[in-house]
């Protein structure tokens, strides 16, 4: 054994962490600082309490209805009013997130894990594969979601299942082209070599090797991706083919109410169309934020 | 044709101070980075002078700060960067202090600055010429006229054909072509100070050679003064007439070029010049010395001495006070207590030789027959390796030069079944062919060859533990498992050089030396036979290269492995080689034993890479320059594909019209050239 | 460059072909039984079989696709359900009353989102460039009919502007969705091009900062932004399909719905198929735009 030169010979202390002091701070603690991410949670937090304890903490049932009441302006007893079926609009306000924060975080999680599969062949394996996906991939980015969403869900019938699907799928192609981009880049580095030195499977090399490195990535697509079904979800419904009435969703609310608009029930819509927009706005604080910290 | 021998020879003639009025004046430049919050000096109390006509050299390792000179000097420091002392003097006038339009005048009269990168120095969507008539133009020259005395400028740094590269993009213009027009843009302006930040370093050699030979003409002829800033002591040597050792944001020495590289008297410099192999310096004289310890963090407080930590002459005194600028020669000053004795600075690595100087067996344990590799692209095909013939001998170092696009990578990926050679190439190993298939390579195989990669931060998964890093190939291609494991884990890592502690580390808090130990741990782990390490250096500072170079040797020794080494860095392929191969253009000029290859005689090829590279000896060869370009290799010359630049070329016409074999010149000593090897001997040994 | 534009067309033309496979299969094969599908399950099942038949759906799948494919190629997009007869005029009349906002929209939305993304980028980390920023994203994220309720509660019925409602008030929601996106992609390519070593050239030349933008910056930043702007007319007639019909807007996005709403499977596939051909073009048209202002594309490496 040859006496331990070189770096060796320094005082202990010295080789370890070649940068000691001051270690950057853990990116989530970064997220904490951020004043508009911590908005975006809280109401985020809000939407996900209403959407899981809506019936408890709803003042009215939102589905019963009452002829003496209809179209009754906000009151203390009605505090956004009722609809032209009598119904409270704040209970359907407060029930109506539990469908849309069902099925959009469902249809997205479906479109990351089939988009992030796809994306990982199409980048990794290439050739002949990628060619065939991608020319697909082009072909549905043609077409609005919303159009796509129509096509599928007139064929098959509107439902909750259907909506999570159809929009999955529309997502997974979207996804993939993201995912396979961030392997690609992944692709220039000698790792990979490396590891297909040692002998590893094609399977363990995208799994292993490169799917914790595409993760960030991934997870940001996954937040934006999000935002987008929500987007997608409340359209639909606003247009017929999402969550049907008379569940209570503010899509489908505003669609059942805004042609009493000119009447001036404002209040039939309105209370719906601000969820809807605290909701997204909350989330793109929260994509916003994660996507900062992730690019510094 | 370049003019040969139109060098100053600049580290003899300068040794005189600067004159009575400098043209650039720092004094006590301190900058700081504000990061997350935290304010972290980089420059800390900087002061040297330029004076007219002056070349002045800054030298420093990655972290030491000198491209944060550069940008406060031009005030344009990155939007978090601050000057937070000192004060500047640019032919009497401080940027700091200027106002916006004073400010943009001096910029475009006074001082101009060449960058690392041409390529991307220049503005992709705007034509060469355009780009430099700007200049002109800012200066109040009108449109025509300043496309006119672009022209001219181009002439000047002698673009074979100005007229065409005027119409030019950038993308069109090869790395040489791209600096000569950033060149022609900073002396449009004949600027008082022209600063220039790393301008050869993305350069290939015989173009380096070039780009210097020029610098170093314009400057005798516009009367301008420099400021040249380096990692490379041997450019900085051939380039300047004082210079400045930057460490860690403080100028720890300065002096004349000549005095500084052969009597440096800080312990800093002392060590650096150590780590770099010189005169013909070998493995088997003794290992390189390397300079413990890393540089202190950015933004870290240190009371004293900022080499105190790192220093093998470190003292109680050191500690306490940053030591003041003491003089030690005629306008010589070093920053340090000690300095009488740092020319006796102990080693910090034994020079002991452990290795055998047997050069391997004899026997071949690689042998390749016309290998040729084929890129194909939809429209183009490119051979990046034509008709290579090699041995690799059992037990050797064969060191593989060239310049980009030579096919030294091509041909090491070849070799290690990760890029598919043309039909007919055999690749045999120990006998046997070597399947050209990574996936139908048996274990034995796969653990066999195995690579040290160029860069650490690229070849190392970053999402892993070292642990999981090292242990890998030990199961995969060891087939380890358990205790016997863990065994062979501690031992790797003890023989690395590096400790237990680091396992649960990712490489992103590792150094980059570090770092490829990491990756070369992984490399030995399946106990290989043949390792290929391909530059496995040049990512790295000098410092810690030579700490690399002696674990590669200590660890052949230990392990019997072949090595094929592959660099651009002539000293450090000799150092460690002991055959050397030469590649041009995908093909071999020249193969033959280390010392023979240098000492010559050579094919005129290694003869022109041998006289580009500046050295730090002193010593001058008589030059030979490239002329032209690096032929595309997508449509290689005719006949011999280095006749195009050769300056040695027959009359005959031969070159051009036939392809010369790889034939035996002397035993052992293969050359692919017409010219007999008597005739060559004569010409190199004749000065011209 | 000619060789690359007929590759890039050739490749749209493939895209079509599988979009028309996709539209295909989600239009006559996914629904089953279109005779069932239109007269609704009390009909009986001669009526159903004869409506077949008179539709041709009864025939294999493959004949039924290449007389569908055969028929586009001629101009024949299909036989309204609905209104037994052509459906080209219905498109042609809808697209040319879409085409106007759409146009509308993109003239307000492309010097706007620009302005504002250069903007941001010039003053970056500064208040202008999170109110922009943020501003700019949650404008895109809000849905069309959301922003449009909104619009229509404060014009209509706070102000009684009920003459907005033909033109002015349908295009601000797309006009919304659209900032955000153009004035991103402007903003980073702005930020990318002021970090870039050729910009600091330019600064350190002595150039005023005026032409530094001007002349080094905007044309290298703005580039990507094109392709941006083309990739965005599909979130573009999205947005029409909602606003349509919302505003009740006789335009392609209301057709489609009509056509969904009331199973006229050859109008929503015919409507449909429009949606992607205007898509193509757009990014064909892009592309070509991108390819003459870049030269790295325009001019290949010389020897």
């Amino acid at each position: 054994m040859t006496a331990p030169p070189a770096e060796a010979a320094a005082t202990p202390g010295q080789i370890a962490v070649a940068h000691g002091v001051a270690a950057p701070p853990a990116p989530w603690r970064l997220l904490l600082r951020k004043p508009t991410f911590l908005i975006g949670v809280a109401i985020l937090l809000f939407w996900i309490a209403c959407a899981i304890f809506g019936q408890a903490i709803a003042p009215h049932d939102p589905l019963a209805q009452s002829l003496l009441a209809k179209n009754s302006a906000p009151s203390g007893a009605h505090w956004f009013g009722t609809d032209s079926l009598g119904r409270d609009v704040l209970s359907r306000v407060i029930v109506g997130a539990r469908d849309i924060l069902l099925i959009a975080p469902l249809a997205t999680l479906l479109g990351t894990v089939l988009g992030t599969v796809v994306g990982l062949i199409m980048g990794y394996i290439g050739g002949i594969v990628d060619t065939v996906l991608g020319r697909i991939v082009e072909a549905v980015l043609a077409l609005p979601v919303v159009v796509v969403a129509f096509l599928f869900i007139v064929a098959v019938g509107p439902s909750s299942v259907t909506l999570i699907v159809v929009i999955g799928f529309i997502f997974t192609p979207l996804i993939a082209r993201t995912v396979r981009t961030a392997v690609l880049v992944e692709s220039q580095q000698d790792y990979l070599a490396s590891a297909r030195l040692l002998g590893e499977r094609p399977g363990y090399i995208m799994l292993a090797e490169i799917l914790p490195n595409v993760l960030p990535v991934i997870v940001v697509e996954f937040t934006v991706r999000l935002g987008y079904a929500i987007f997608a979800v409340a359209t639909l419904s606003f247009l017929g083919f999402g969550v049907q009435q008379p569940t209570p969703d503010w899509g489908g609310d505003i669609a059942a109410n805004y042609g009493l608009l000119g009447a001036g029930y404002w209040w039939e819509v309105l209370f719906a169309a601000m969820a809807i927009a605290s909701l997204v706005m909350a989330l793109n604080l929260v994509t916003d934020g994660i996507e900062q910290v992730i690019s510094s | 044709m370049s003019e040969p021998g139109t060098t100053t020879d600049a580290a003899a003639s300068a040794a005189s101070g600067p004159a009575a009025a400098p043209t650039l004046d720092v004094r006590n430049l301190g900058v700081t980075y504000r990061v997350r919050g935290q304010d972290r000096a980089a420059i800390r109390d900087v002061s040297f002078q330029i004076g007219p006509r002056e070349s002045y050299g800054l030298v420093g390792e990655s972290g030491s700060g000198k491209s944060t000179v550069a940008l406060a000097l031009t005030r344009y420091l990155p939007r978090n960067g601050f000057v937070s002392g000192g004060s500047i003097s640019i032919a009497g006038q401080d940027p700091l202090t200027l106002s916006g339009a004073a400010l943009r005048s001096l910029r475009a009269r006074t001082v101009s600055m060449v960058y690392q990168e041409p390529g991307r120095a220049l503005n992709p969507s705007i034509k060469a010429g355009r780009q430099i008539a700007e200049v002109f133009e800012i200066a109040g020259l009108d449109r025509t006229t300043s496309a006119d005395r672009a022209q001219d400028m181009l002439r000047k740094v002698q673009i074979p054909d100005p007229g065409q590269v005027m119409d030019r993009y950038p993308h069109q213009l090869s790395g040489g072509m791209a600096q000569r027009v950033v060149i022609a843009m900073a002396l449009a302006a004949e600027p008082s100070l022209l600063i220039l930040d790393e301008p050869t370093t993305a350069l290939d050699a015989t173009v380096e050679a070039e780009v210097l030979d020029l610098v170093a003409g314009l400057r005798a002829e516009m009367a301008t003064s420099v400021l040249f800033i380096s990692h490379n002591l041997a450019v900085i040597a051939k380039m300047c007439d004082r210079v400045g050792v930057l460490y860690a944001g403080e100028m720890v020495e300065e002096g004349p070029a000549g005095v500084v590289f052969e009597q440096p008297e800080h312990p800093y410099t002392v060590g650096l010049l150590r780590c770099i192999p010189r005169r013909g310096q070998r493995k088997d004289h003794g290992r390189l010395d390397a300079i413990p310890g890393f540089l202190p963090a950015p933004g870290q407080q240190v009371a004293g001495c900022i080499f105190a930590e790192r220093c093998a002459l470190v003292i109680d005194e050191c500690r306490t006070a940053q030591p003041p600028a003491e003089p030690v020669g005629p306008g010589h000053t070093a920053r340090c207590i000690r300095h009488a004795d740092a020319a006796e600075l102990p080693r910090a690595t034994p020079a002991d030789v452990t290795l055998p100087a047997s050069p391997g067996s004899g026997e071949p344990i690689v042998t390749i027959r016309g290998l040729s590799t084929t890129y194909k692209n939809a429209d183009t095909e490119l051979k990046a390796l034509t008709g290579v013939d090699l041995q690799i001998m059992r037990g050797e170092t064969l060191g593989l030069v060239g310049e980009s696009g030579s096919g030294k990578t091509t041909l090491a990926r070849a070799l290690l079944g990760l890029i598919t050679p043309d039909d007919g190439s055999v690749v045999e190993f120990d006998g046997r062919p070597l399947p050209v298939d990574l996936r139908r390579r048996p274990r034995e195989l796969l653990r066999a060859v195995q690579i040290v990669f160029q860069n650490p931060d690229s070849a190392l998964n970053r999402r892993h533990t070292v642990r999981r890093l090292i242990s890998r190939p030990l199961s995969r291609l060891a087939g380890l498992s358990g205790s016997r494991l863990a065994e062979r884990l501690a031992d790797l890592v003890r023989s690395v050089r590096m400790e237990p502690r680091h396992l649960p580390l990712r490489p992103g808090q590792l150094s980059g030396g570090l770092k490829q130990r990491v990756a070369i741990a992984r490399a030995f782990g399946g106990g290989p036979r043949l390792v290929v390490c391909d530059e496995p250096t040049s990512a790295l500072d000098v410092s810690v290269q030579a700490a690399i170079l002696n674990l590669l040797a200590d660890l052949q020794a230990k392990e019997q492995v072949t090595y094929l080494f592959i660099s651009h860095d002539l000293g450090v392929v000799r150092y460690l080689s002991d055959r050397i191969a030469v590649l041009y253009l995908g093909r071999l000029m020249e193969v033959g034993p280390a010392e023979t290859v240098f000492s010559g005689p050579h094919h005129p090829y290694t003869e022109a890479l041998l006289s580009a590279v500046p050295s730090l000896d002193g010593q001058r060869r008589d030059r030979i320059r490239l002329a032209g370009e690096i032929p595309s290799a997508a449509t290689p010359p005719s006949g011999c594909v280095f006749h195009t630049r050769c300056p040695r070329k027959l009359d005959s016409g031969l070159c051009e019209s036939t392809e010369p074999p790889l034939a035996e010149v002397e035993p052992g000593h293969l050359m692919s050239c017409h010219i007999p090897i008597a005739d060559l001997r004569r010409m190199q040994e004749t000065p011209r | 460059m000619t060789r690359y534009l007929l590759r890039r067309l050739g490749l749209a033309v493939i895209t079509l072909w599988i979009l028309s496979v996709i539209v295909f299969f989600a239009g006559q094969v996914l629904p089953g039984d279109p005779g069932r599908a239109v007269l609704g399950p009390f009909a009986s099942r001669s009526a159903v079989q004869a409506l077949d038949h008179q539709l041709g759906v009864d025939r294999p799948l493959v004949v039924q696709y290449f007389s569908w494919v055969g028929g586009l190629l001629h101009g024949n997009f299909g036989t309204s359900y609905t209104f037994r007869s052509p459906v080209e005029p219905f498109i042609a009349t809808a697209l040319a009353n879409s085409a106007k906002l759409a146009i509308l929209a993109l003239v307000v939305i492309i010097p706007l989102g620009i302005a504002g993304g250069v903007l941001a980028a010039l003053y970056a980390g500064r208040p202008v460039d999170r109110a922009i920023s943020l501003g700019g994203l949650a404008a895109s994220t809000v849905p069309e009919f959301v922003s449009g309720v909104v619009l229509i509660i404060i014009f209509s019925v706070g102000l009684k502007l009920t003459q907005l409602n033909h033109l002015v008030l349908p295009v601000i929601p797309l006009v919304l969705i659209l900032f955000g996106y153009i004035a991103r992609m402007a903003r980073a390519g702005t930020i990318e091009a002021l970090d870039s070593d050729y910009a600091r050239t330019a600064t350190l030349k002595g150039l005023p900062r005026s032409i530094v933008i001007r002349r080094h910056i905007l044309r290298n930043a703005l580039l990507p932004t094109i392709t941006v702007i083309a990739t965005q007319t599909g979130y573009l007639i999205g947005g029409l399909v909602v606003v349509e019909q919302l505003f009740n807007y006789q335009g392609i996005g209301r057709l489609i719905w009509s056509a969904a709403n009331g199973k006229d499977f050859p109008m929503l596939e015919a409507g449909v198929l429009t949606v992607g051909i205007v898509y193509m073009v757009a990014t064909l048209i892009a592309d070509v735009l991108y390819t003459v202002l870049n030269p790295r594309l325009r001019v290949g490496v010389s020897s």
